[in-house]
């Protein structure tokens, strides 16, 4: 951490966006995580895509479980609503709160520890449900709070730093959350926030479950040789399918490209996803595809990146339950109370 | 594609640290700014003095070219300091320095002359340079003549200035500290040959003389009205001795410089109830210190723009007022500025004196033409800029004398060039040689977030020094009518300095590319990138490098082959982005840079 606040001082050239902010509006406390994190990238990737959406802060619902990730919300957007959940549970407290308020963003935070171990089975449910958010896992695939343990995301045989090879088998979260039901799934790295930002824009606007798994080395106790999470590991094997430009509706498509070269996805709200291809071709709206690519490249020891799997017509909880269009905390009491002639006609309905 | 920055080059942290860059002296600004937030002021008083040898003088009268650079003035936000952007008060927090210094303390610390050893030096003029050059030898061993047509030391600082803005006790006491090195004779002598000052045998002359001739006015009417018609430089000079002691109710006073603006506060002071400033030119293209005009228009002085004085009214031997042609500024193809007759009708301007201060001159009547000396077609001598040699092998110049008129802090620079050069030839060197900076390093850290200088910065607005009230000051010509800081407010002034003398330091072998100071940076000034042509890699930073005054420092080594780039511009200094890197790569050394004067001079290049 860092004894001094970051000074509010800032570049001449820092220019407001549309709600009026500038990037530093969009930040949060310093970090006390320790120095050269990977979370803390991520976070400013977070900022970033904020300020590039032209968000306004208070409608930004930030909910993490526990670990070192999970205390980053405090980081970003500091001026949002947020919630430091259970240990694993943060997954439940964000249903119940979408369910409640479906107007606000929501962007769950959450770590390896936090999201493959203790929380697995709130992971799988709430990709199941298809709550209209964004998560990010910080993976760093250790216990970093524990002082390094193996957590389950290592890679079976990389090498802790006390020099002990891991014995276990590793759970992939992205393989795991296409499969629950997850309708847009990316995987990037918090040293390439030129992947980074894109990605969190178009998972942040997208109208489902939304998951990115984000490589996040852990300086302090992985990030020497024989980890597969160290930045240079993951810079040696970074490989990216495709680098994503995230284009907002309202603004007017002017370059083009190359037919070849891109591929367009365009989202059920009219967003467009514009995908430069990297290589070979991949087409991410093919689920069974994708599945197979992500475990080619781990048996393979790559580290996919890039825009995986979307779901282009997504539907999310509200609509799976057929809910009210506005929020729950909205309603007053004649449309929760409709008086005796609504009864009536109910009770009519079932005669 | 650039090449990674040679930061063993002393010059390139020395550009870094603007204020220490642009003084002509190179004072360590900084550091003698964190001694005065810690209330050393006598140490802050020594640094000014081994760079500017005039510190309680200069933080009177500098014409502070060190403020106009201060980073401070470009990285300020308006909205959060609540005033417009502006530099730190450095000139002033100078003077604090020597208004707070322990004397006993000082008078310790100063340097006493060795034993002789057998050179004799003359300087001619008693001003800032000489002075300057007897310093920088009499330390030395050598032994200094001072040559000045004045009673006291202390040239165009003592007979220009007013006493009102500088006390003579400090010109006394500088000036003291200069001749009580010892070794250092001063004659009140005028000197009328340079041919007689080489005869008498002196090792090297030093040409100190300044430029001493006020510019007169070439107008109708002026010879008739001569009795009421003073040239400034002389006038303020004869106020200084005490032979004028009065004006006249309406003055006019000609010209847009320093010296027009002491000339109409002395006015003031002398009985002028209507003084006012009028001047060719617009009112910011005056050449006079923007601080200075403000000093003025406070002191209820008018200053009336684009007025060319036509002709001086006269009756009866008698003057009547001041006759003056509108005129308007217009510019050609070049950018030239020539002032035309608007066709607007005459101005006309009464009063009971006219002060003429439209420029002054360099006068060489006492060189004589065969005394070896060439001169250049503006009547200045031809020198040597490095060394301030003149085409004579012994005769060194100096101050307004070398270059035409400038100010006191560029006099000090000339004198410590002179002496370096003149000591080398004497000991056999080559002056074209110039001795290299000392550069002292030193890390800052003291643990993982804490580093020995106060590495926060501050958001408040410049302070203002404190004047006395305007009807005492101006009743009495010898009250200084600034007050100066006072220590609680000479600290926090202090604290507005971002301490661009700490640098970060940055070693590509131990980063690891997390981007933690990338994220960290307040001002975006960090890049991890491709390495490209200048110019366009400039475009491509996480904030534009729009400032192409200020480097690019550029860090290699790196795992992936991009380079580090750091835009110098706009960094605050604050050291977070070494505090966030986790390897090292970063640190924050504070580079103290000290010019090399004449008692060090055989330090190589």
């Amino acid at each position: 951490m860092t004894y001094i606040a970051k000074p509010r001082l800032h570049h001449p050239s820092l220019v407001k966006n549309k709600a009026g902010f500038t990037r530093r509006d969009y930040e949060g406390a310093v970090s006390t995580l320790c120095a050269g994190c990977g979370h803390d990238s991520i976070s400013a990737a977070i900022i970033q895509a904020c300020y590039e959406l032209d968000i306004l802060p208070h409608q930004v619902a930030k909910l993490s479980g526990i670990g070192c990730s999970s205390k980053a919300p405090t980081y970003f957007v500091g001026a949002s609503h947020g919630f430091n959940t259970v240990h694993g549970r943060m997954p439940s407290v964000m249903t119940g709160a979408n369910l409640a308020n479906r107007d606000l963003i929501y962007m769950g935070v959450s770590g390896d520890g936090d999201s493959a171990s203790i929380g697995l089975g709130q992971f799988a449910h709430v990709m199941r449900r298809g709550v209209n958010m964004t998560y990010i896992v910080m993976n760093n695939g250790v216990y970093g709070l524990t002082k390094g343990q193996f957590s389950a995301t290592a890679d079976k045989g990389s090498i802790s730093k006390k020099g002990v090879s891991n014995p276990d088998s590793s759970i992939d979260m992205v393989s795991l959350a296409i499969l629950m039901g997850a309708t847009f799934v990316g995987r990037s790295f918090s040293g390439d926030k030129h992947q980074l930002v894109p990605l969190i824009k178009a998972a942040m606007d997208h109208k489902g479950a939304a998951f990115l798994d984000v490589i996040s080395p852990c300086v302090a106790f992985n990030n020497h040789a024989g980890s597969t999470k160290s930045y240079d590991y993951v810079r040696e094997h970074n490989e990216a399918l495709n680098r994503i430009d995230f284009i907002e509706t309202r603004e007017e498509i002017t370059t083009s490209y190359d037919p070849g070269t891109t591929k367009i996805v365009q989202q059920h709200d009219g967003s467009i996803l514009r995908l430069r291809k990297l290589g070979e071709d991949y087409d991410p709206s093919d689920k069974v595809a994708a599945v197979k690519r992500v475990q080619e490249g781990l048996h393979a020891g790559e580290v996919v990146t890039g825009l995986l799997y979307v779901d282009p017509t997504p539907s999310d909880l509200h609509a799976n339950l057929n809910t009210v269009d506005v929020p729950l905390n909205t309603l007053n009491a004649p449309d929760l109370c409709p008086g005796t002639s609504a009864l009536d006609k109910i009770n009519a309905s079932l005669r | 594609m650039l090449k990674p920055t040679d930061i063993a080059n002393p010059d390139y942290f020395h550009k870094v640290v603007d204020c220490q860059w642009a003084c002509p002296a190179h004072t360590p600004v900084p550091e003698y700014i964190r001694l005065i937030a810690h209330g050393r002021y006598s140490d802050a008083y020594m640094i000014n003095w081994k760079s500017n040898v005039f510190p309680g003088i200069l933080g009177r009268t500098c014409d502070r070219p060190c403020e106009p650079a201060c980073r401070r003035s470009r990285v300020e936000d308006e909205n959060l300091v609540k005033g417009k952007k502006e530099p730190v008060a450095i000139c002033r927090l100078k003077r604090v320095a020597a208004d707070y210094k322990d004397d006993d303390d000082i008078n310790s610390k100063m340097p006493k002359a060795p034993e002789k050893n057998g050179r004799r030096v003359a300087c001619i003029g008693g001003g800032p340079s000489s002075l300057t050059v007897a310093r920088d030898l009499a330390v030395l061993g050598y032994e200094i003549v001072i040559y000045d047509q004045d009673p006291k030391l202390g040239g165009f600082i003592r007979t220009q200035i007013p006493h009102f803005r500088l006390p003579e006790s400090v010109i006394d006491e500088e000036v003291g500290y200069i001749t009580g090195i010892g070794n250092v004779e001063f004659r009140h002598q005028r000197v009328d040959s340079l041919k007689a000052v080489l005869a008498e045998g002196y090792d090297a002359v030093f040409v100190g003389s300044g430029a001493p001739r006020g510019r007169d006015l070439d107008v109708p009417g002026r010879k008739e009205a001569a009795a009421n018609i003073h040239i400034g430089l002389d006038w303020l000079s004869s106020v200084s001795f005490g032979h004028i002691d009065k004006v006249g109710k309406r003055v006019i006073v000609l010209g847009g410089g320093n010296t027009a603006m002491d000339c109409c506060r002395t006015a003031r002071r002398l009985g002028g109830e209507d003084v006012k400033v009028i001047v060719r030119s617009g009112f910011d293209e005056m050449k006079a210190s923007p601080w200075e005009k403000e000093d003025a228009i406070g002191e209820d002085i008018p200053i009336l723009n684009m007025l060319v004085p036509k002709e001086v009214r006269h009756e009866g031997g008698k003057i009547k007022g001041v006759l003056f042609e509108k005129v308007v500024a217009k510019y050609d193809d070049k950018g030239r500025r020539s002032l035309v007759p608007s066709g607007e009708p005459d101005e006309f301007h009464e009063c009971d004196d006219v002060l003429v201060a439209i420029g002054q001159e360099n006068a060489f009547p006492w060189i004589e033409k065969d005394a070896g000396i060439e001169f250049d077609k503006w009547g200045l001598p031809q020198l040597n800029e490095k060394t301030f040699a003149s085409t004579h092998p012994k005769v060194f110049f100096g101050g307004d004398a070398a270059f035409g008129p400038k100010n006191i802090i560029w006099a000090a620079a000339h004198g410590h060039e002179a002496a370096t050069s003149i000591h080398k030839m004497l000991i056999g060197e080559n002056p074209e040689e110039r001795p290299a900076p000392g550069v002292n390093v030193a890390s800052q850290k003291m643990g993982i977030h804490e580093w020995s200088y106060d590495n926060a910065p501050t958001i408040d607005h410049r302070l203002k020094v404190p004047h006395r009230p305007k009807q005492e000051a101006l009743k009495d010509i010898m009250a200084e009518v600034e007050l100066g800081f006072d220590p609680q407010l000479a600290f926090k002034e202090a604290q507005r300095c971002l301490n661009c003398d700490v640098q970060t330091v940055f070693s590509g072998q131990l980063c690891i590319e997390c981007d933690a100071c990338v994220d960290i940076c307040p001002m975006d000034c960090i890049t991890f990138t491709e390495n490209g042509e200048e110019k366009e890699l400039r475009t491509r930073l996480t904030a534009p490098a729009m400032n192409p005054t200020q480097d690019l420092y550029i860090g290699a080594g790196l795992k992936t082959q991009r380079v580090m780039v750091k835009d110098e511009d706009v960094c605050l200094h604050c050291g977070l982005c070494a505090e966030r890197c986790p390897t090292g790569a970063w640190d924050m050394r504070k580079y103290y840079i000290e010019m090399t004067h004449a008692e060090h001079a055989c330090r190589k290049q």
